[in-house]
């Protein structure tokens, strides 16, 4: 009876090997299996090791929804924009494709640069696995380039201006400047032939490069074996590394799969949810204000990736900026990719590598502060100050009609878009709330229409009744404003401190021409 | 051809008139040294040897050719941006009466050439100041640092850049921050009682627009 039963299940058990073992002979994929995911790894391979299996999780999730939206999109400068807009508001599920596709590029990134850290760190590129870091390096330009370029597609204001900029660093390099910013560009503007160039970055070039390189990285990973976690005083001998690296692995190692894979599938579905739900929370990255160059009101940032950049070109100094934007890329990538070169062998323990947990340390911090600094963007002047930020009642209290007229002028001037008075108005310029403690009379006449110190000269700009009106206001921020605006109680201070009026109208027509 | 044929049938000689003695001898080398010269067949495999040297020789030359040839048309239009022709024409801005001296204004205007396909970045922007009557001054929008867009604020007379905090004044000349030069200024004349500017390009560091 059992035996009856059992005959249909074990013929198609049968006819289910026949057939693998068929497919095997004409494709060899047992083989391939044996190889790749079955191939033994160390046995504390363990969470270290989830984020490089996190970044190919989110790079196949960017070929996936790529696709899709490359069947959507119109790589047209004269249509890319409103068919952002038609994939998020009337395709269905269009915005929530648009978000994953952008957080995920982000968390690729992230988990890209977790991932080279974590190899630095436990010196996973030493001998025998240089040319995987080699991979691993031109795998990060690749994927950044795709973050720029996928910026570009977005075909906004930022996208726009973002292309200027990259222009005009095009632009600084001696006598091939121009050729550079046309081939950068494919033409002498910014046109539907720049966007159609970097469409065919985006969604040829740049991820059929990341595919091969995926391909030399996981290959050279098959070849040489995932590094044993590093143990202080253990180094690597490239003489006898890989015939002890081999015994460990086959008598102490797990298959890949299920073993040592079990830590990565937890890490990336765990990474997969935070996905969708960062990506239906935030919702897709813009398209932001029209790509129109007639719109002069704009005010570029680069997405947050590249933020720690445009501090960078703020905050070097001008001298130099043309030379480190030039050399200094190649000359990093170049040192980048040579660290396996650099130090080959010996320990790979943190513990033993002082300088090179330093260098992390202070690339990470360095990075984090531009970072913020991007956020910040102190050194721009807010454009809008001048009409739209309030000023607190505690700096127009008790003021003289001349002093009061200096408070106009401190705003149609545009004096706020760089100088903030109680913390309201442009970083670019010193705060002013307490200017009148460190300036006199005549040194802010002198500052205001001479300049000098990276601040514009006013002296055309305002005529002398102006000048001394402003200068009046400016002598009144003495710091006993703050105390009202600390407290909020204005009525509660008796007199606003000694101001510097009789000093002031003492000075005012000398010194005002 | 014909001439490499009739080498070869010459004996084994033949091969040191190759033109491509490299491909022929990595061919030749180990049947060289274990074929006895004076065999009966040596004619006929220095024959067939030169066959298939020639062979070789062909296919390569061939597939060069072709190969350049097909290049030409992939590279020449991949690279053809590079040649960089200034495409900038005379552009009319407006007439000169609608420009009140002391002024600095922002005036748009559309690219003299482009496609359809361009859309809004065809458009383009530029800021004139009538110094007096007939005399201007035309700044591009774009900031001597990197590019962006600057503002020009009336009341202060300066223009300012959103991104890095450049700032010119009313002549253009750098006021402060990072720019390297003064802005971008194109080159204007006068025709039938209308501004016009010579514009077509980007301006950069390298030209002025």
């Amino acid at each position: 009876m059992t035996q009856e039963k059992m005959k249909p299940a074990l013929m198609v058990k049968r006819a289910a090997l026949d057939g693998l073992r068929w497919l095997d002979d004409r494709t060899g994929i047992l083989w391939m299996l044996r190889k790749s995911v079955f191939h033994r790894v160390p046995r504390n391979a363990k969470w270290w090791y989830v984020f490089g299996s996190a970044t190919m999780m989110f790079f196949t999730i960017q070929i996936a929804s790529g696709i899709v939206l490359a069947t959507i999109y119109a790589p047209s400068a004269a249509q890319a924009y409103e068919s952002l807009v038609y994939i998020d508001e009337q395709v269905p599920f269009g915005w929530m494709l648009r978000a994953l596709h952008g957080w995920s590029s982000n968390a690729m990134c992230i988990m890209m640069l977790i991932h080279l850290a974590q190899v630095f760190l436990h010196g996973a590129y030493k001998f025998p696995r240089e040319l995987t870091w080699v991979s691993g390096v031109f795998l990060c330009l690749t994927t950044l380039g795709l973050a720029f370029t996928g910026q570009i597609m977005r075909w906004d204001a930022d996208a726009y201006w973002g292309l200027g900029i990259g222009a005009a660093i095009a632009d600084r390099a001696p006598g091939i400047g121009n050729q550079l910013r046309a081939l950068l560009l494919g033409g002498p503007v910014i046109s539907g032939a720049t966007l159609t160039r970097f469409f065919t970055l985006h969604v040829f070039i740049l991820p059929g490069a990341a595919i091969a390189l995926i391909g030399c990285h996981l290959y050279s990973v098959l070849r040489n074996g995932i590094s044993e976690m590093p143990k202080a005083g253990e180094p690597v001998d490239p003489a006898t590394y890989r015939e002890g690296y081999e015994a460990r692995v086959q008598k102490d190692g797990v298959p890949f799969y299920p073993d040592a894979a079990r830590h990565d599938m937890v890490f990336c579905g765990a990474m997969l949810l935070v996905l969708i739900g960062v990506a239906a929370w935030f919702g897709p990255f813009g398209p932001g204000a029209l790509p129109d160059p007639r719109i002069i009101e704009a005010s570029p940032r680069p997405d947050g990736l590249f933020l720690w950049l445009f501090a960078a070109l703020a905050l070097l100094p001008p001298a130099s900026e043309t030379f480190l934007l030039l050399v200094g890329p190649p000359v990093a990538i170049a040192i980048l990719a040579a660290v396996p070169f650099l130090s080959n062998r010996g320990e790979r323990a943190p513990s033993r590598r002082p300088i090179s947990v330093l260098l992390v340390v202070l690339l990470t911090t360095g990075f984090a502060v531009l970072t913020l600094l991007g956020v910040r963007s102190p050194w721009s002047p807010q454009m809008k100050a001048w009409t739209s930020t309030p000023s607190d009642i505690a700096f127009i209290a008790d003021r003289t009609p001349l002093e009061l007229q200096g408070a106009l002028e401190f705003q149609f001037a545009q004096c706020r878009n760089c100088h903030s008075i109680g913390d309201a108005g442009g970083k670019r310029g010193p705060d002013l709330t307490t200017v009148a403690t460190r300036l006199s009379w005549d040194q802010l006449v002198r500052q205001i229409q001479q300049g000098g110190g990276n601040m514009p000269a006013y002296g055309k700009a305002l005529s002398s009744v102006e000048t001394q009106a402003l200068v009046a206001y400016l002598s009144t921020l003495d710091g006993g404003d703050l105390r009202a605006t600390l407290t909020g109680a204005l009525e509660a201070q008796p007199a606003r401190d000694a101001a510097p009026e009789p000093v002031a109208a003492e000075h005012s027509p000398r010194q005002v021409q | 051809m014909s001439d490499q044929g009739t080498d070869d049938m010459h004996g084994q000689n033949g091969m040191h008139d190759q033109h491509d003695q490299n491909d022929k001898l990595d061919m030749k080398n180990p049947r060289a040294s274990s074929a006895s010269r004076s065999c009966q067949d040596c004619a006929h495999a220095a024959a067939k040897e030169s066959r298939r040297g020639f062979l070789f020789a062909a296919g390569t030359t061939l597939l060069t050719i072709g190969g350049a040839l097909v290049a030409v048309p992939i590279v020449g239009a991949a690279l053809a941006p590079a040649a960089n022709r200034n495409p900038s024409k005379w552009i009319p801005l407006g007439k000169l009466v609608d420009f009140k001296v002391g002024d600095t204004v922002l005036v748009t205007f559309t690219n003299p050439w482009g496609t359809p396909d361009d859309g809004d970045t065809r458009e383009n922007a530029c800021y004139v100041r009538c110094l007096e009557a007939g005399k201007f001054q035309v700044f591009a929008v774009n900031c001597a640092h990197l590019g962006c867009p600057v503002e020009w604020f009336e009341q202060s007379r300066l223009f300012m850049c959103p991104c890095h905090g450049g700032v010119y004044y009313e002549d253009g000349s750098r006021a402060s921050g990072p720019p390297p030069r003064g802005l971008f200024e194109y080159q204007w004349r006068i025709a039938d009682e209308n501004l016009e500017i010579f514009a077509g390009r980007l301006p950069g560091l390298q030209e002025d627009a």
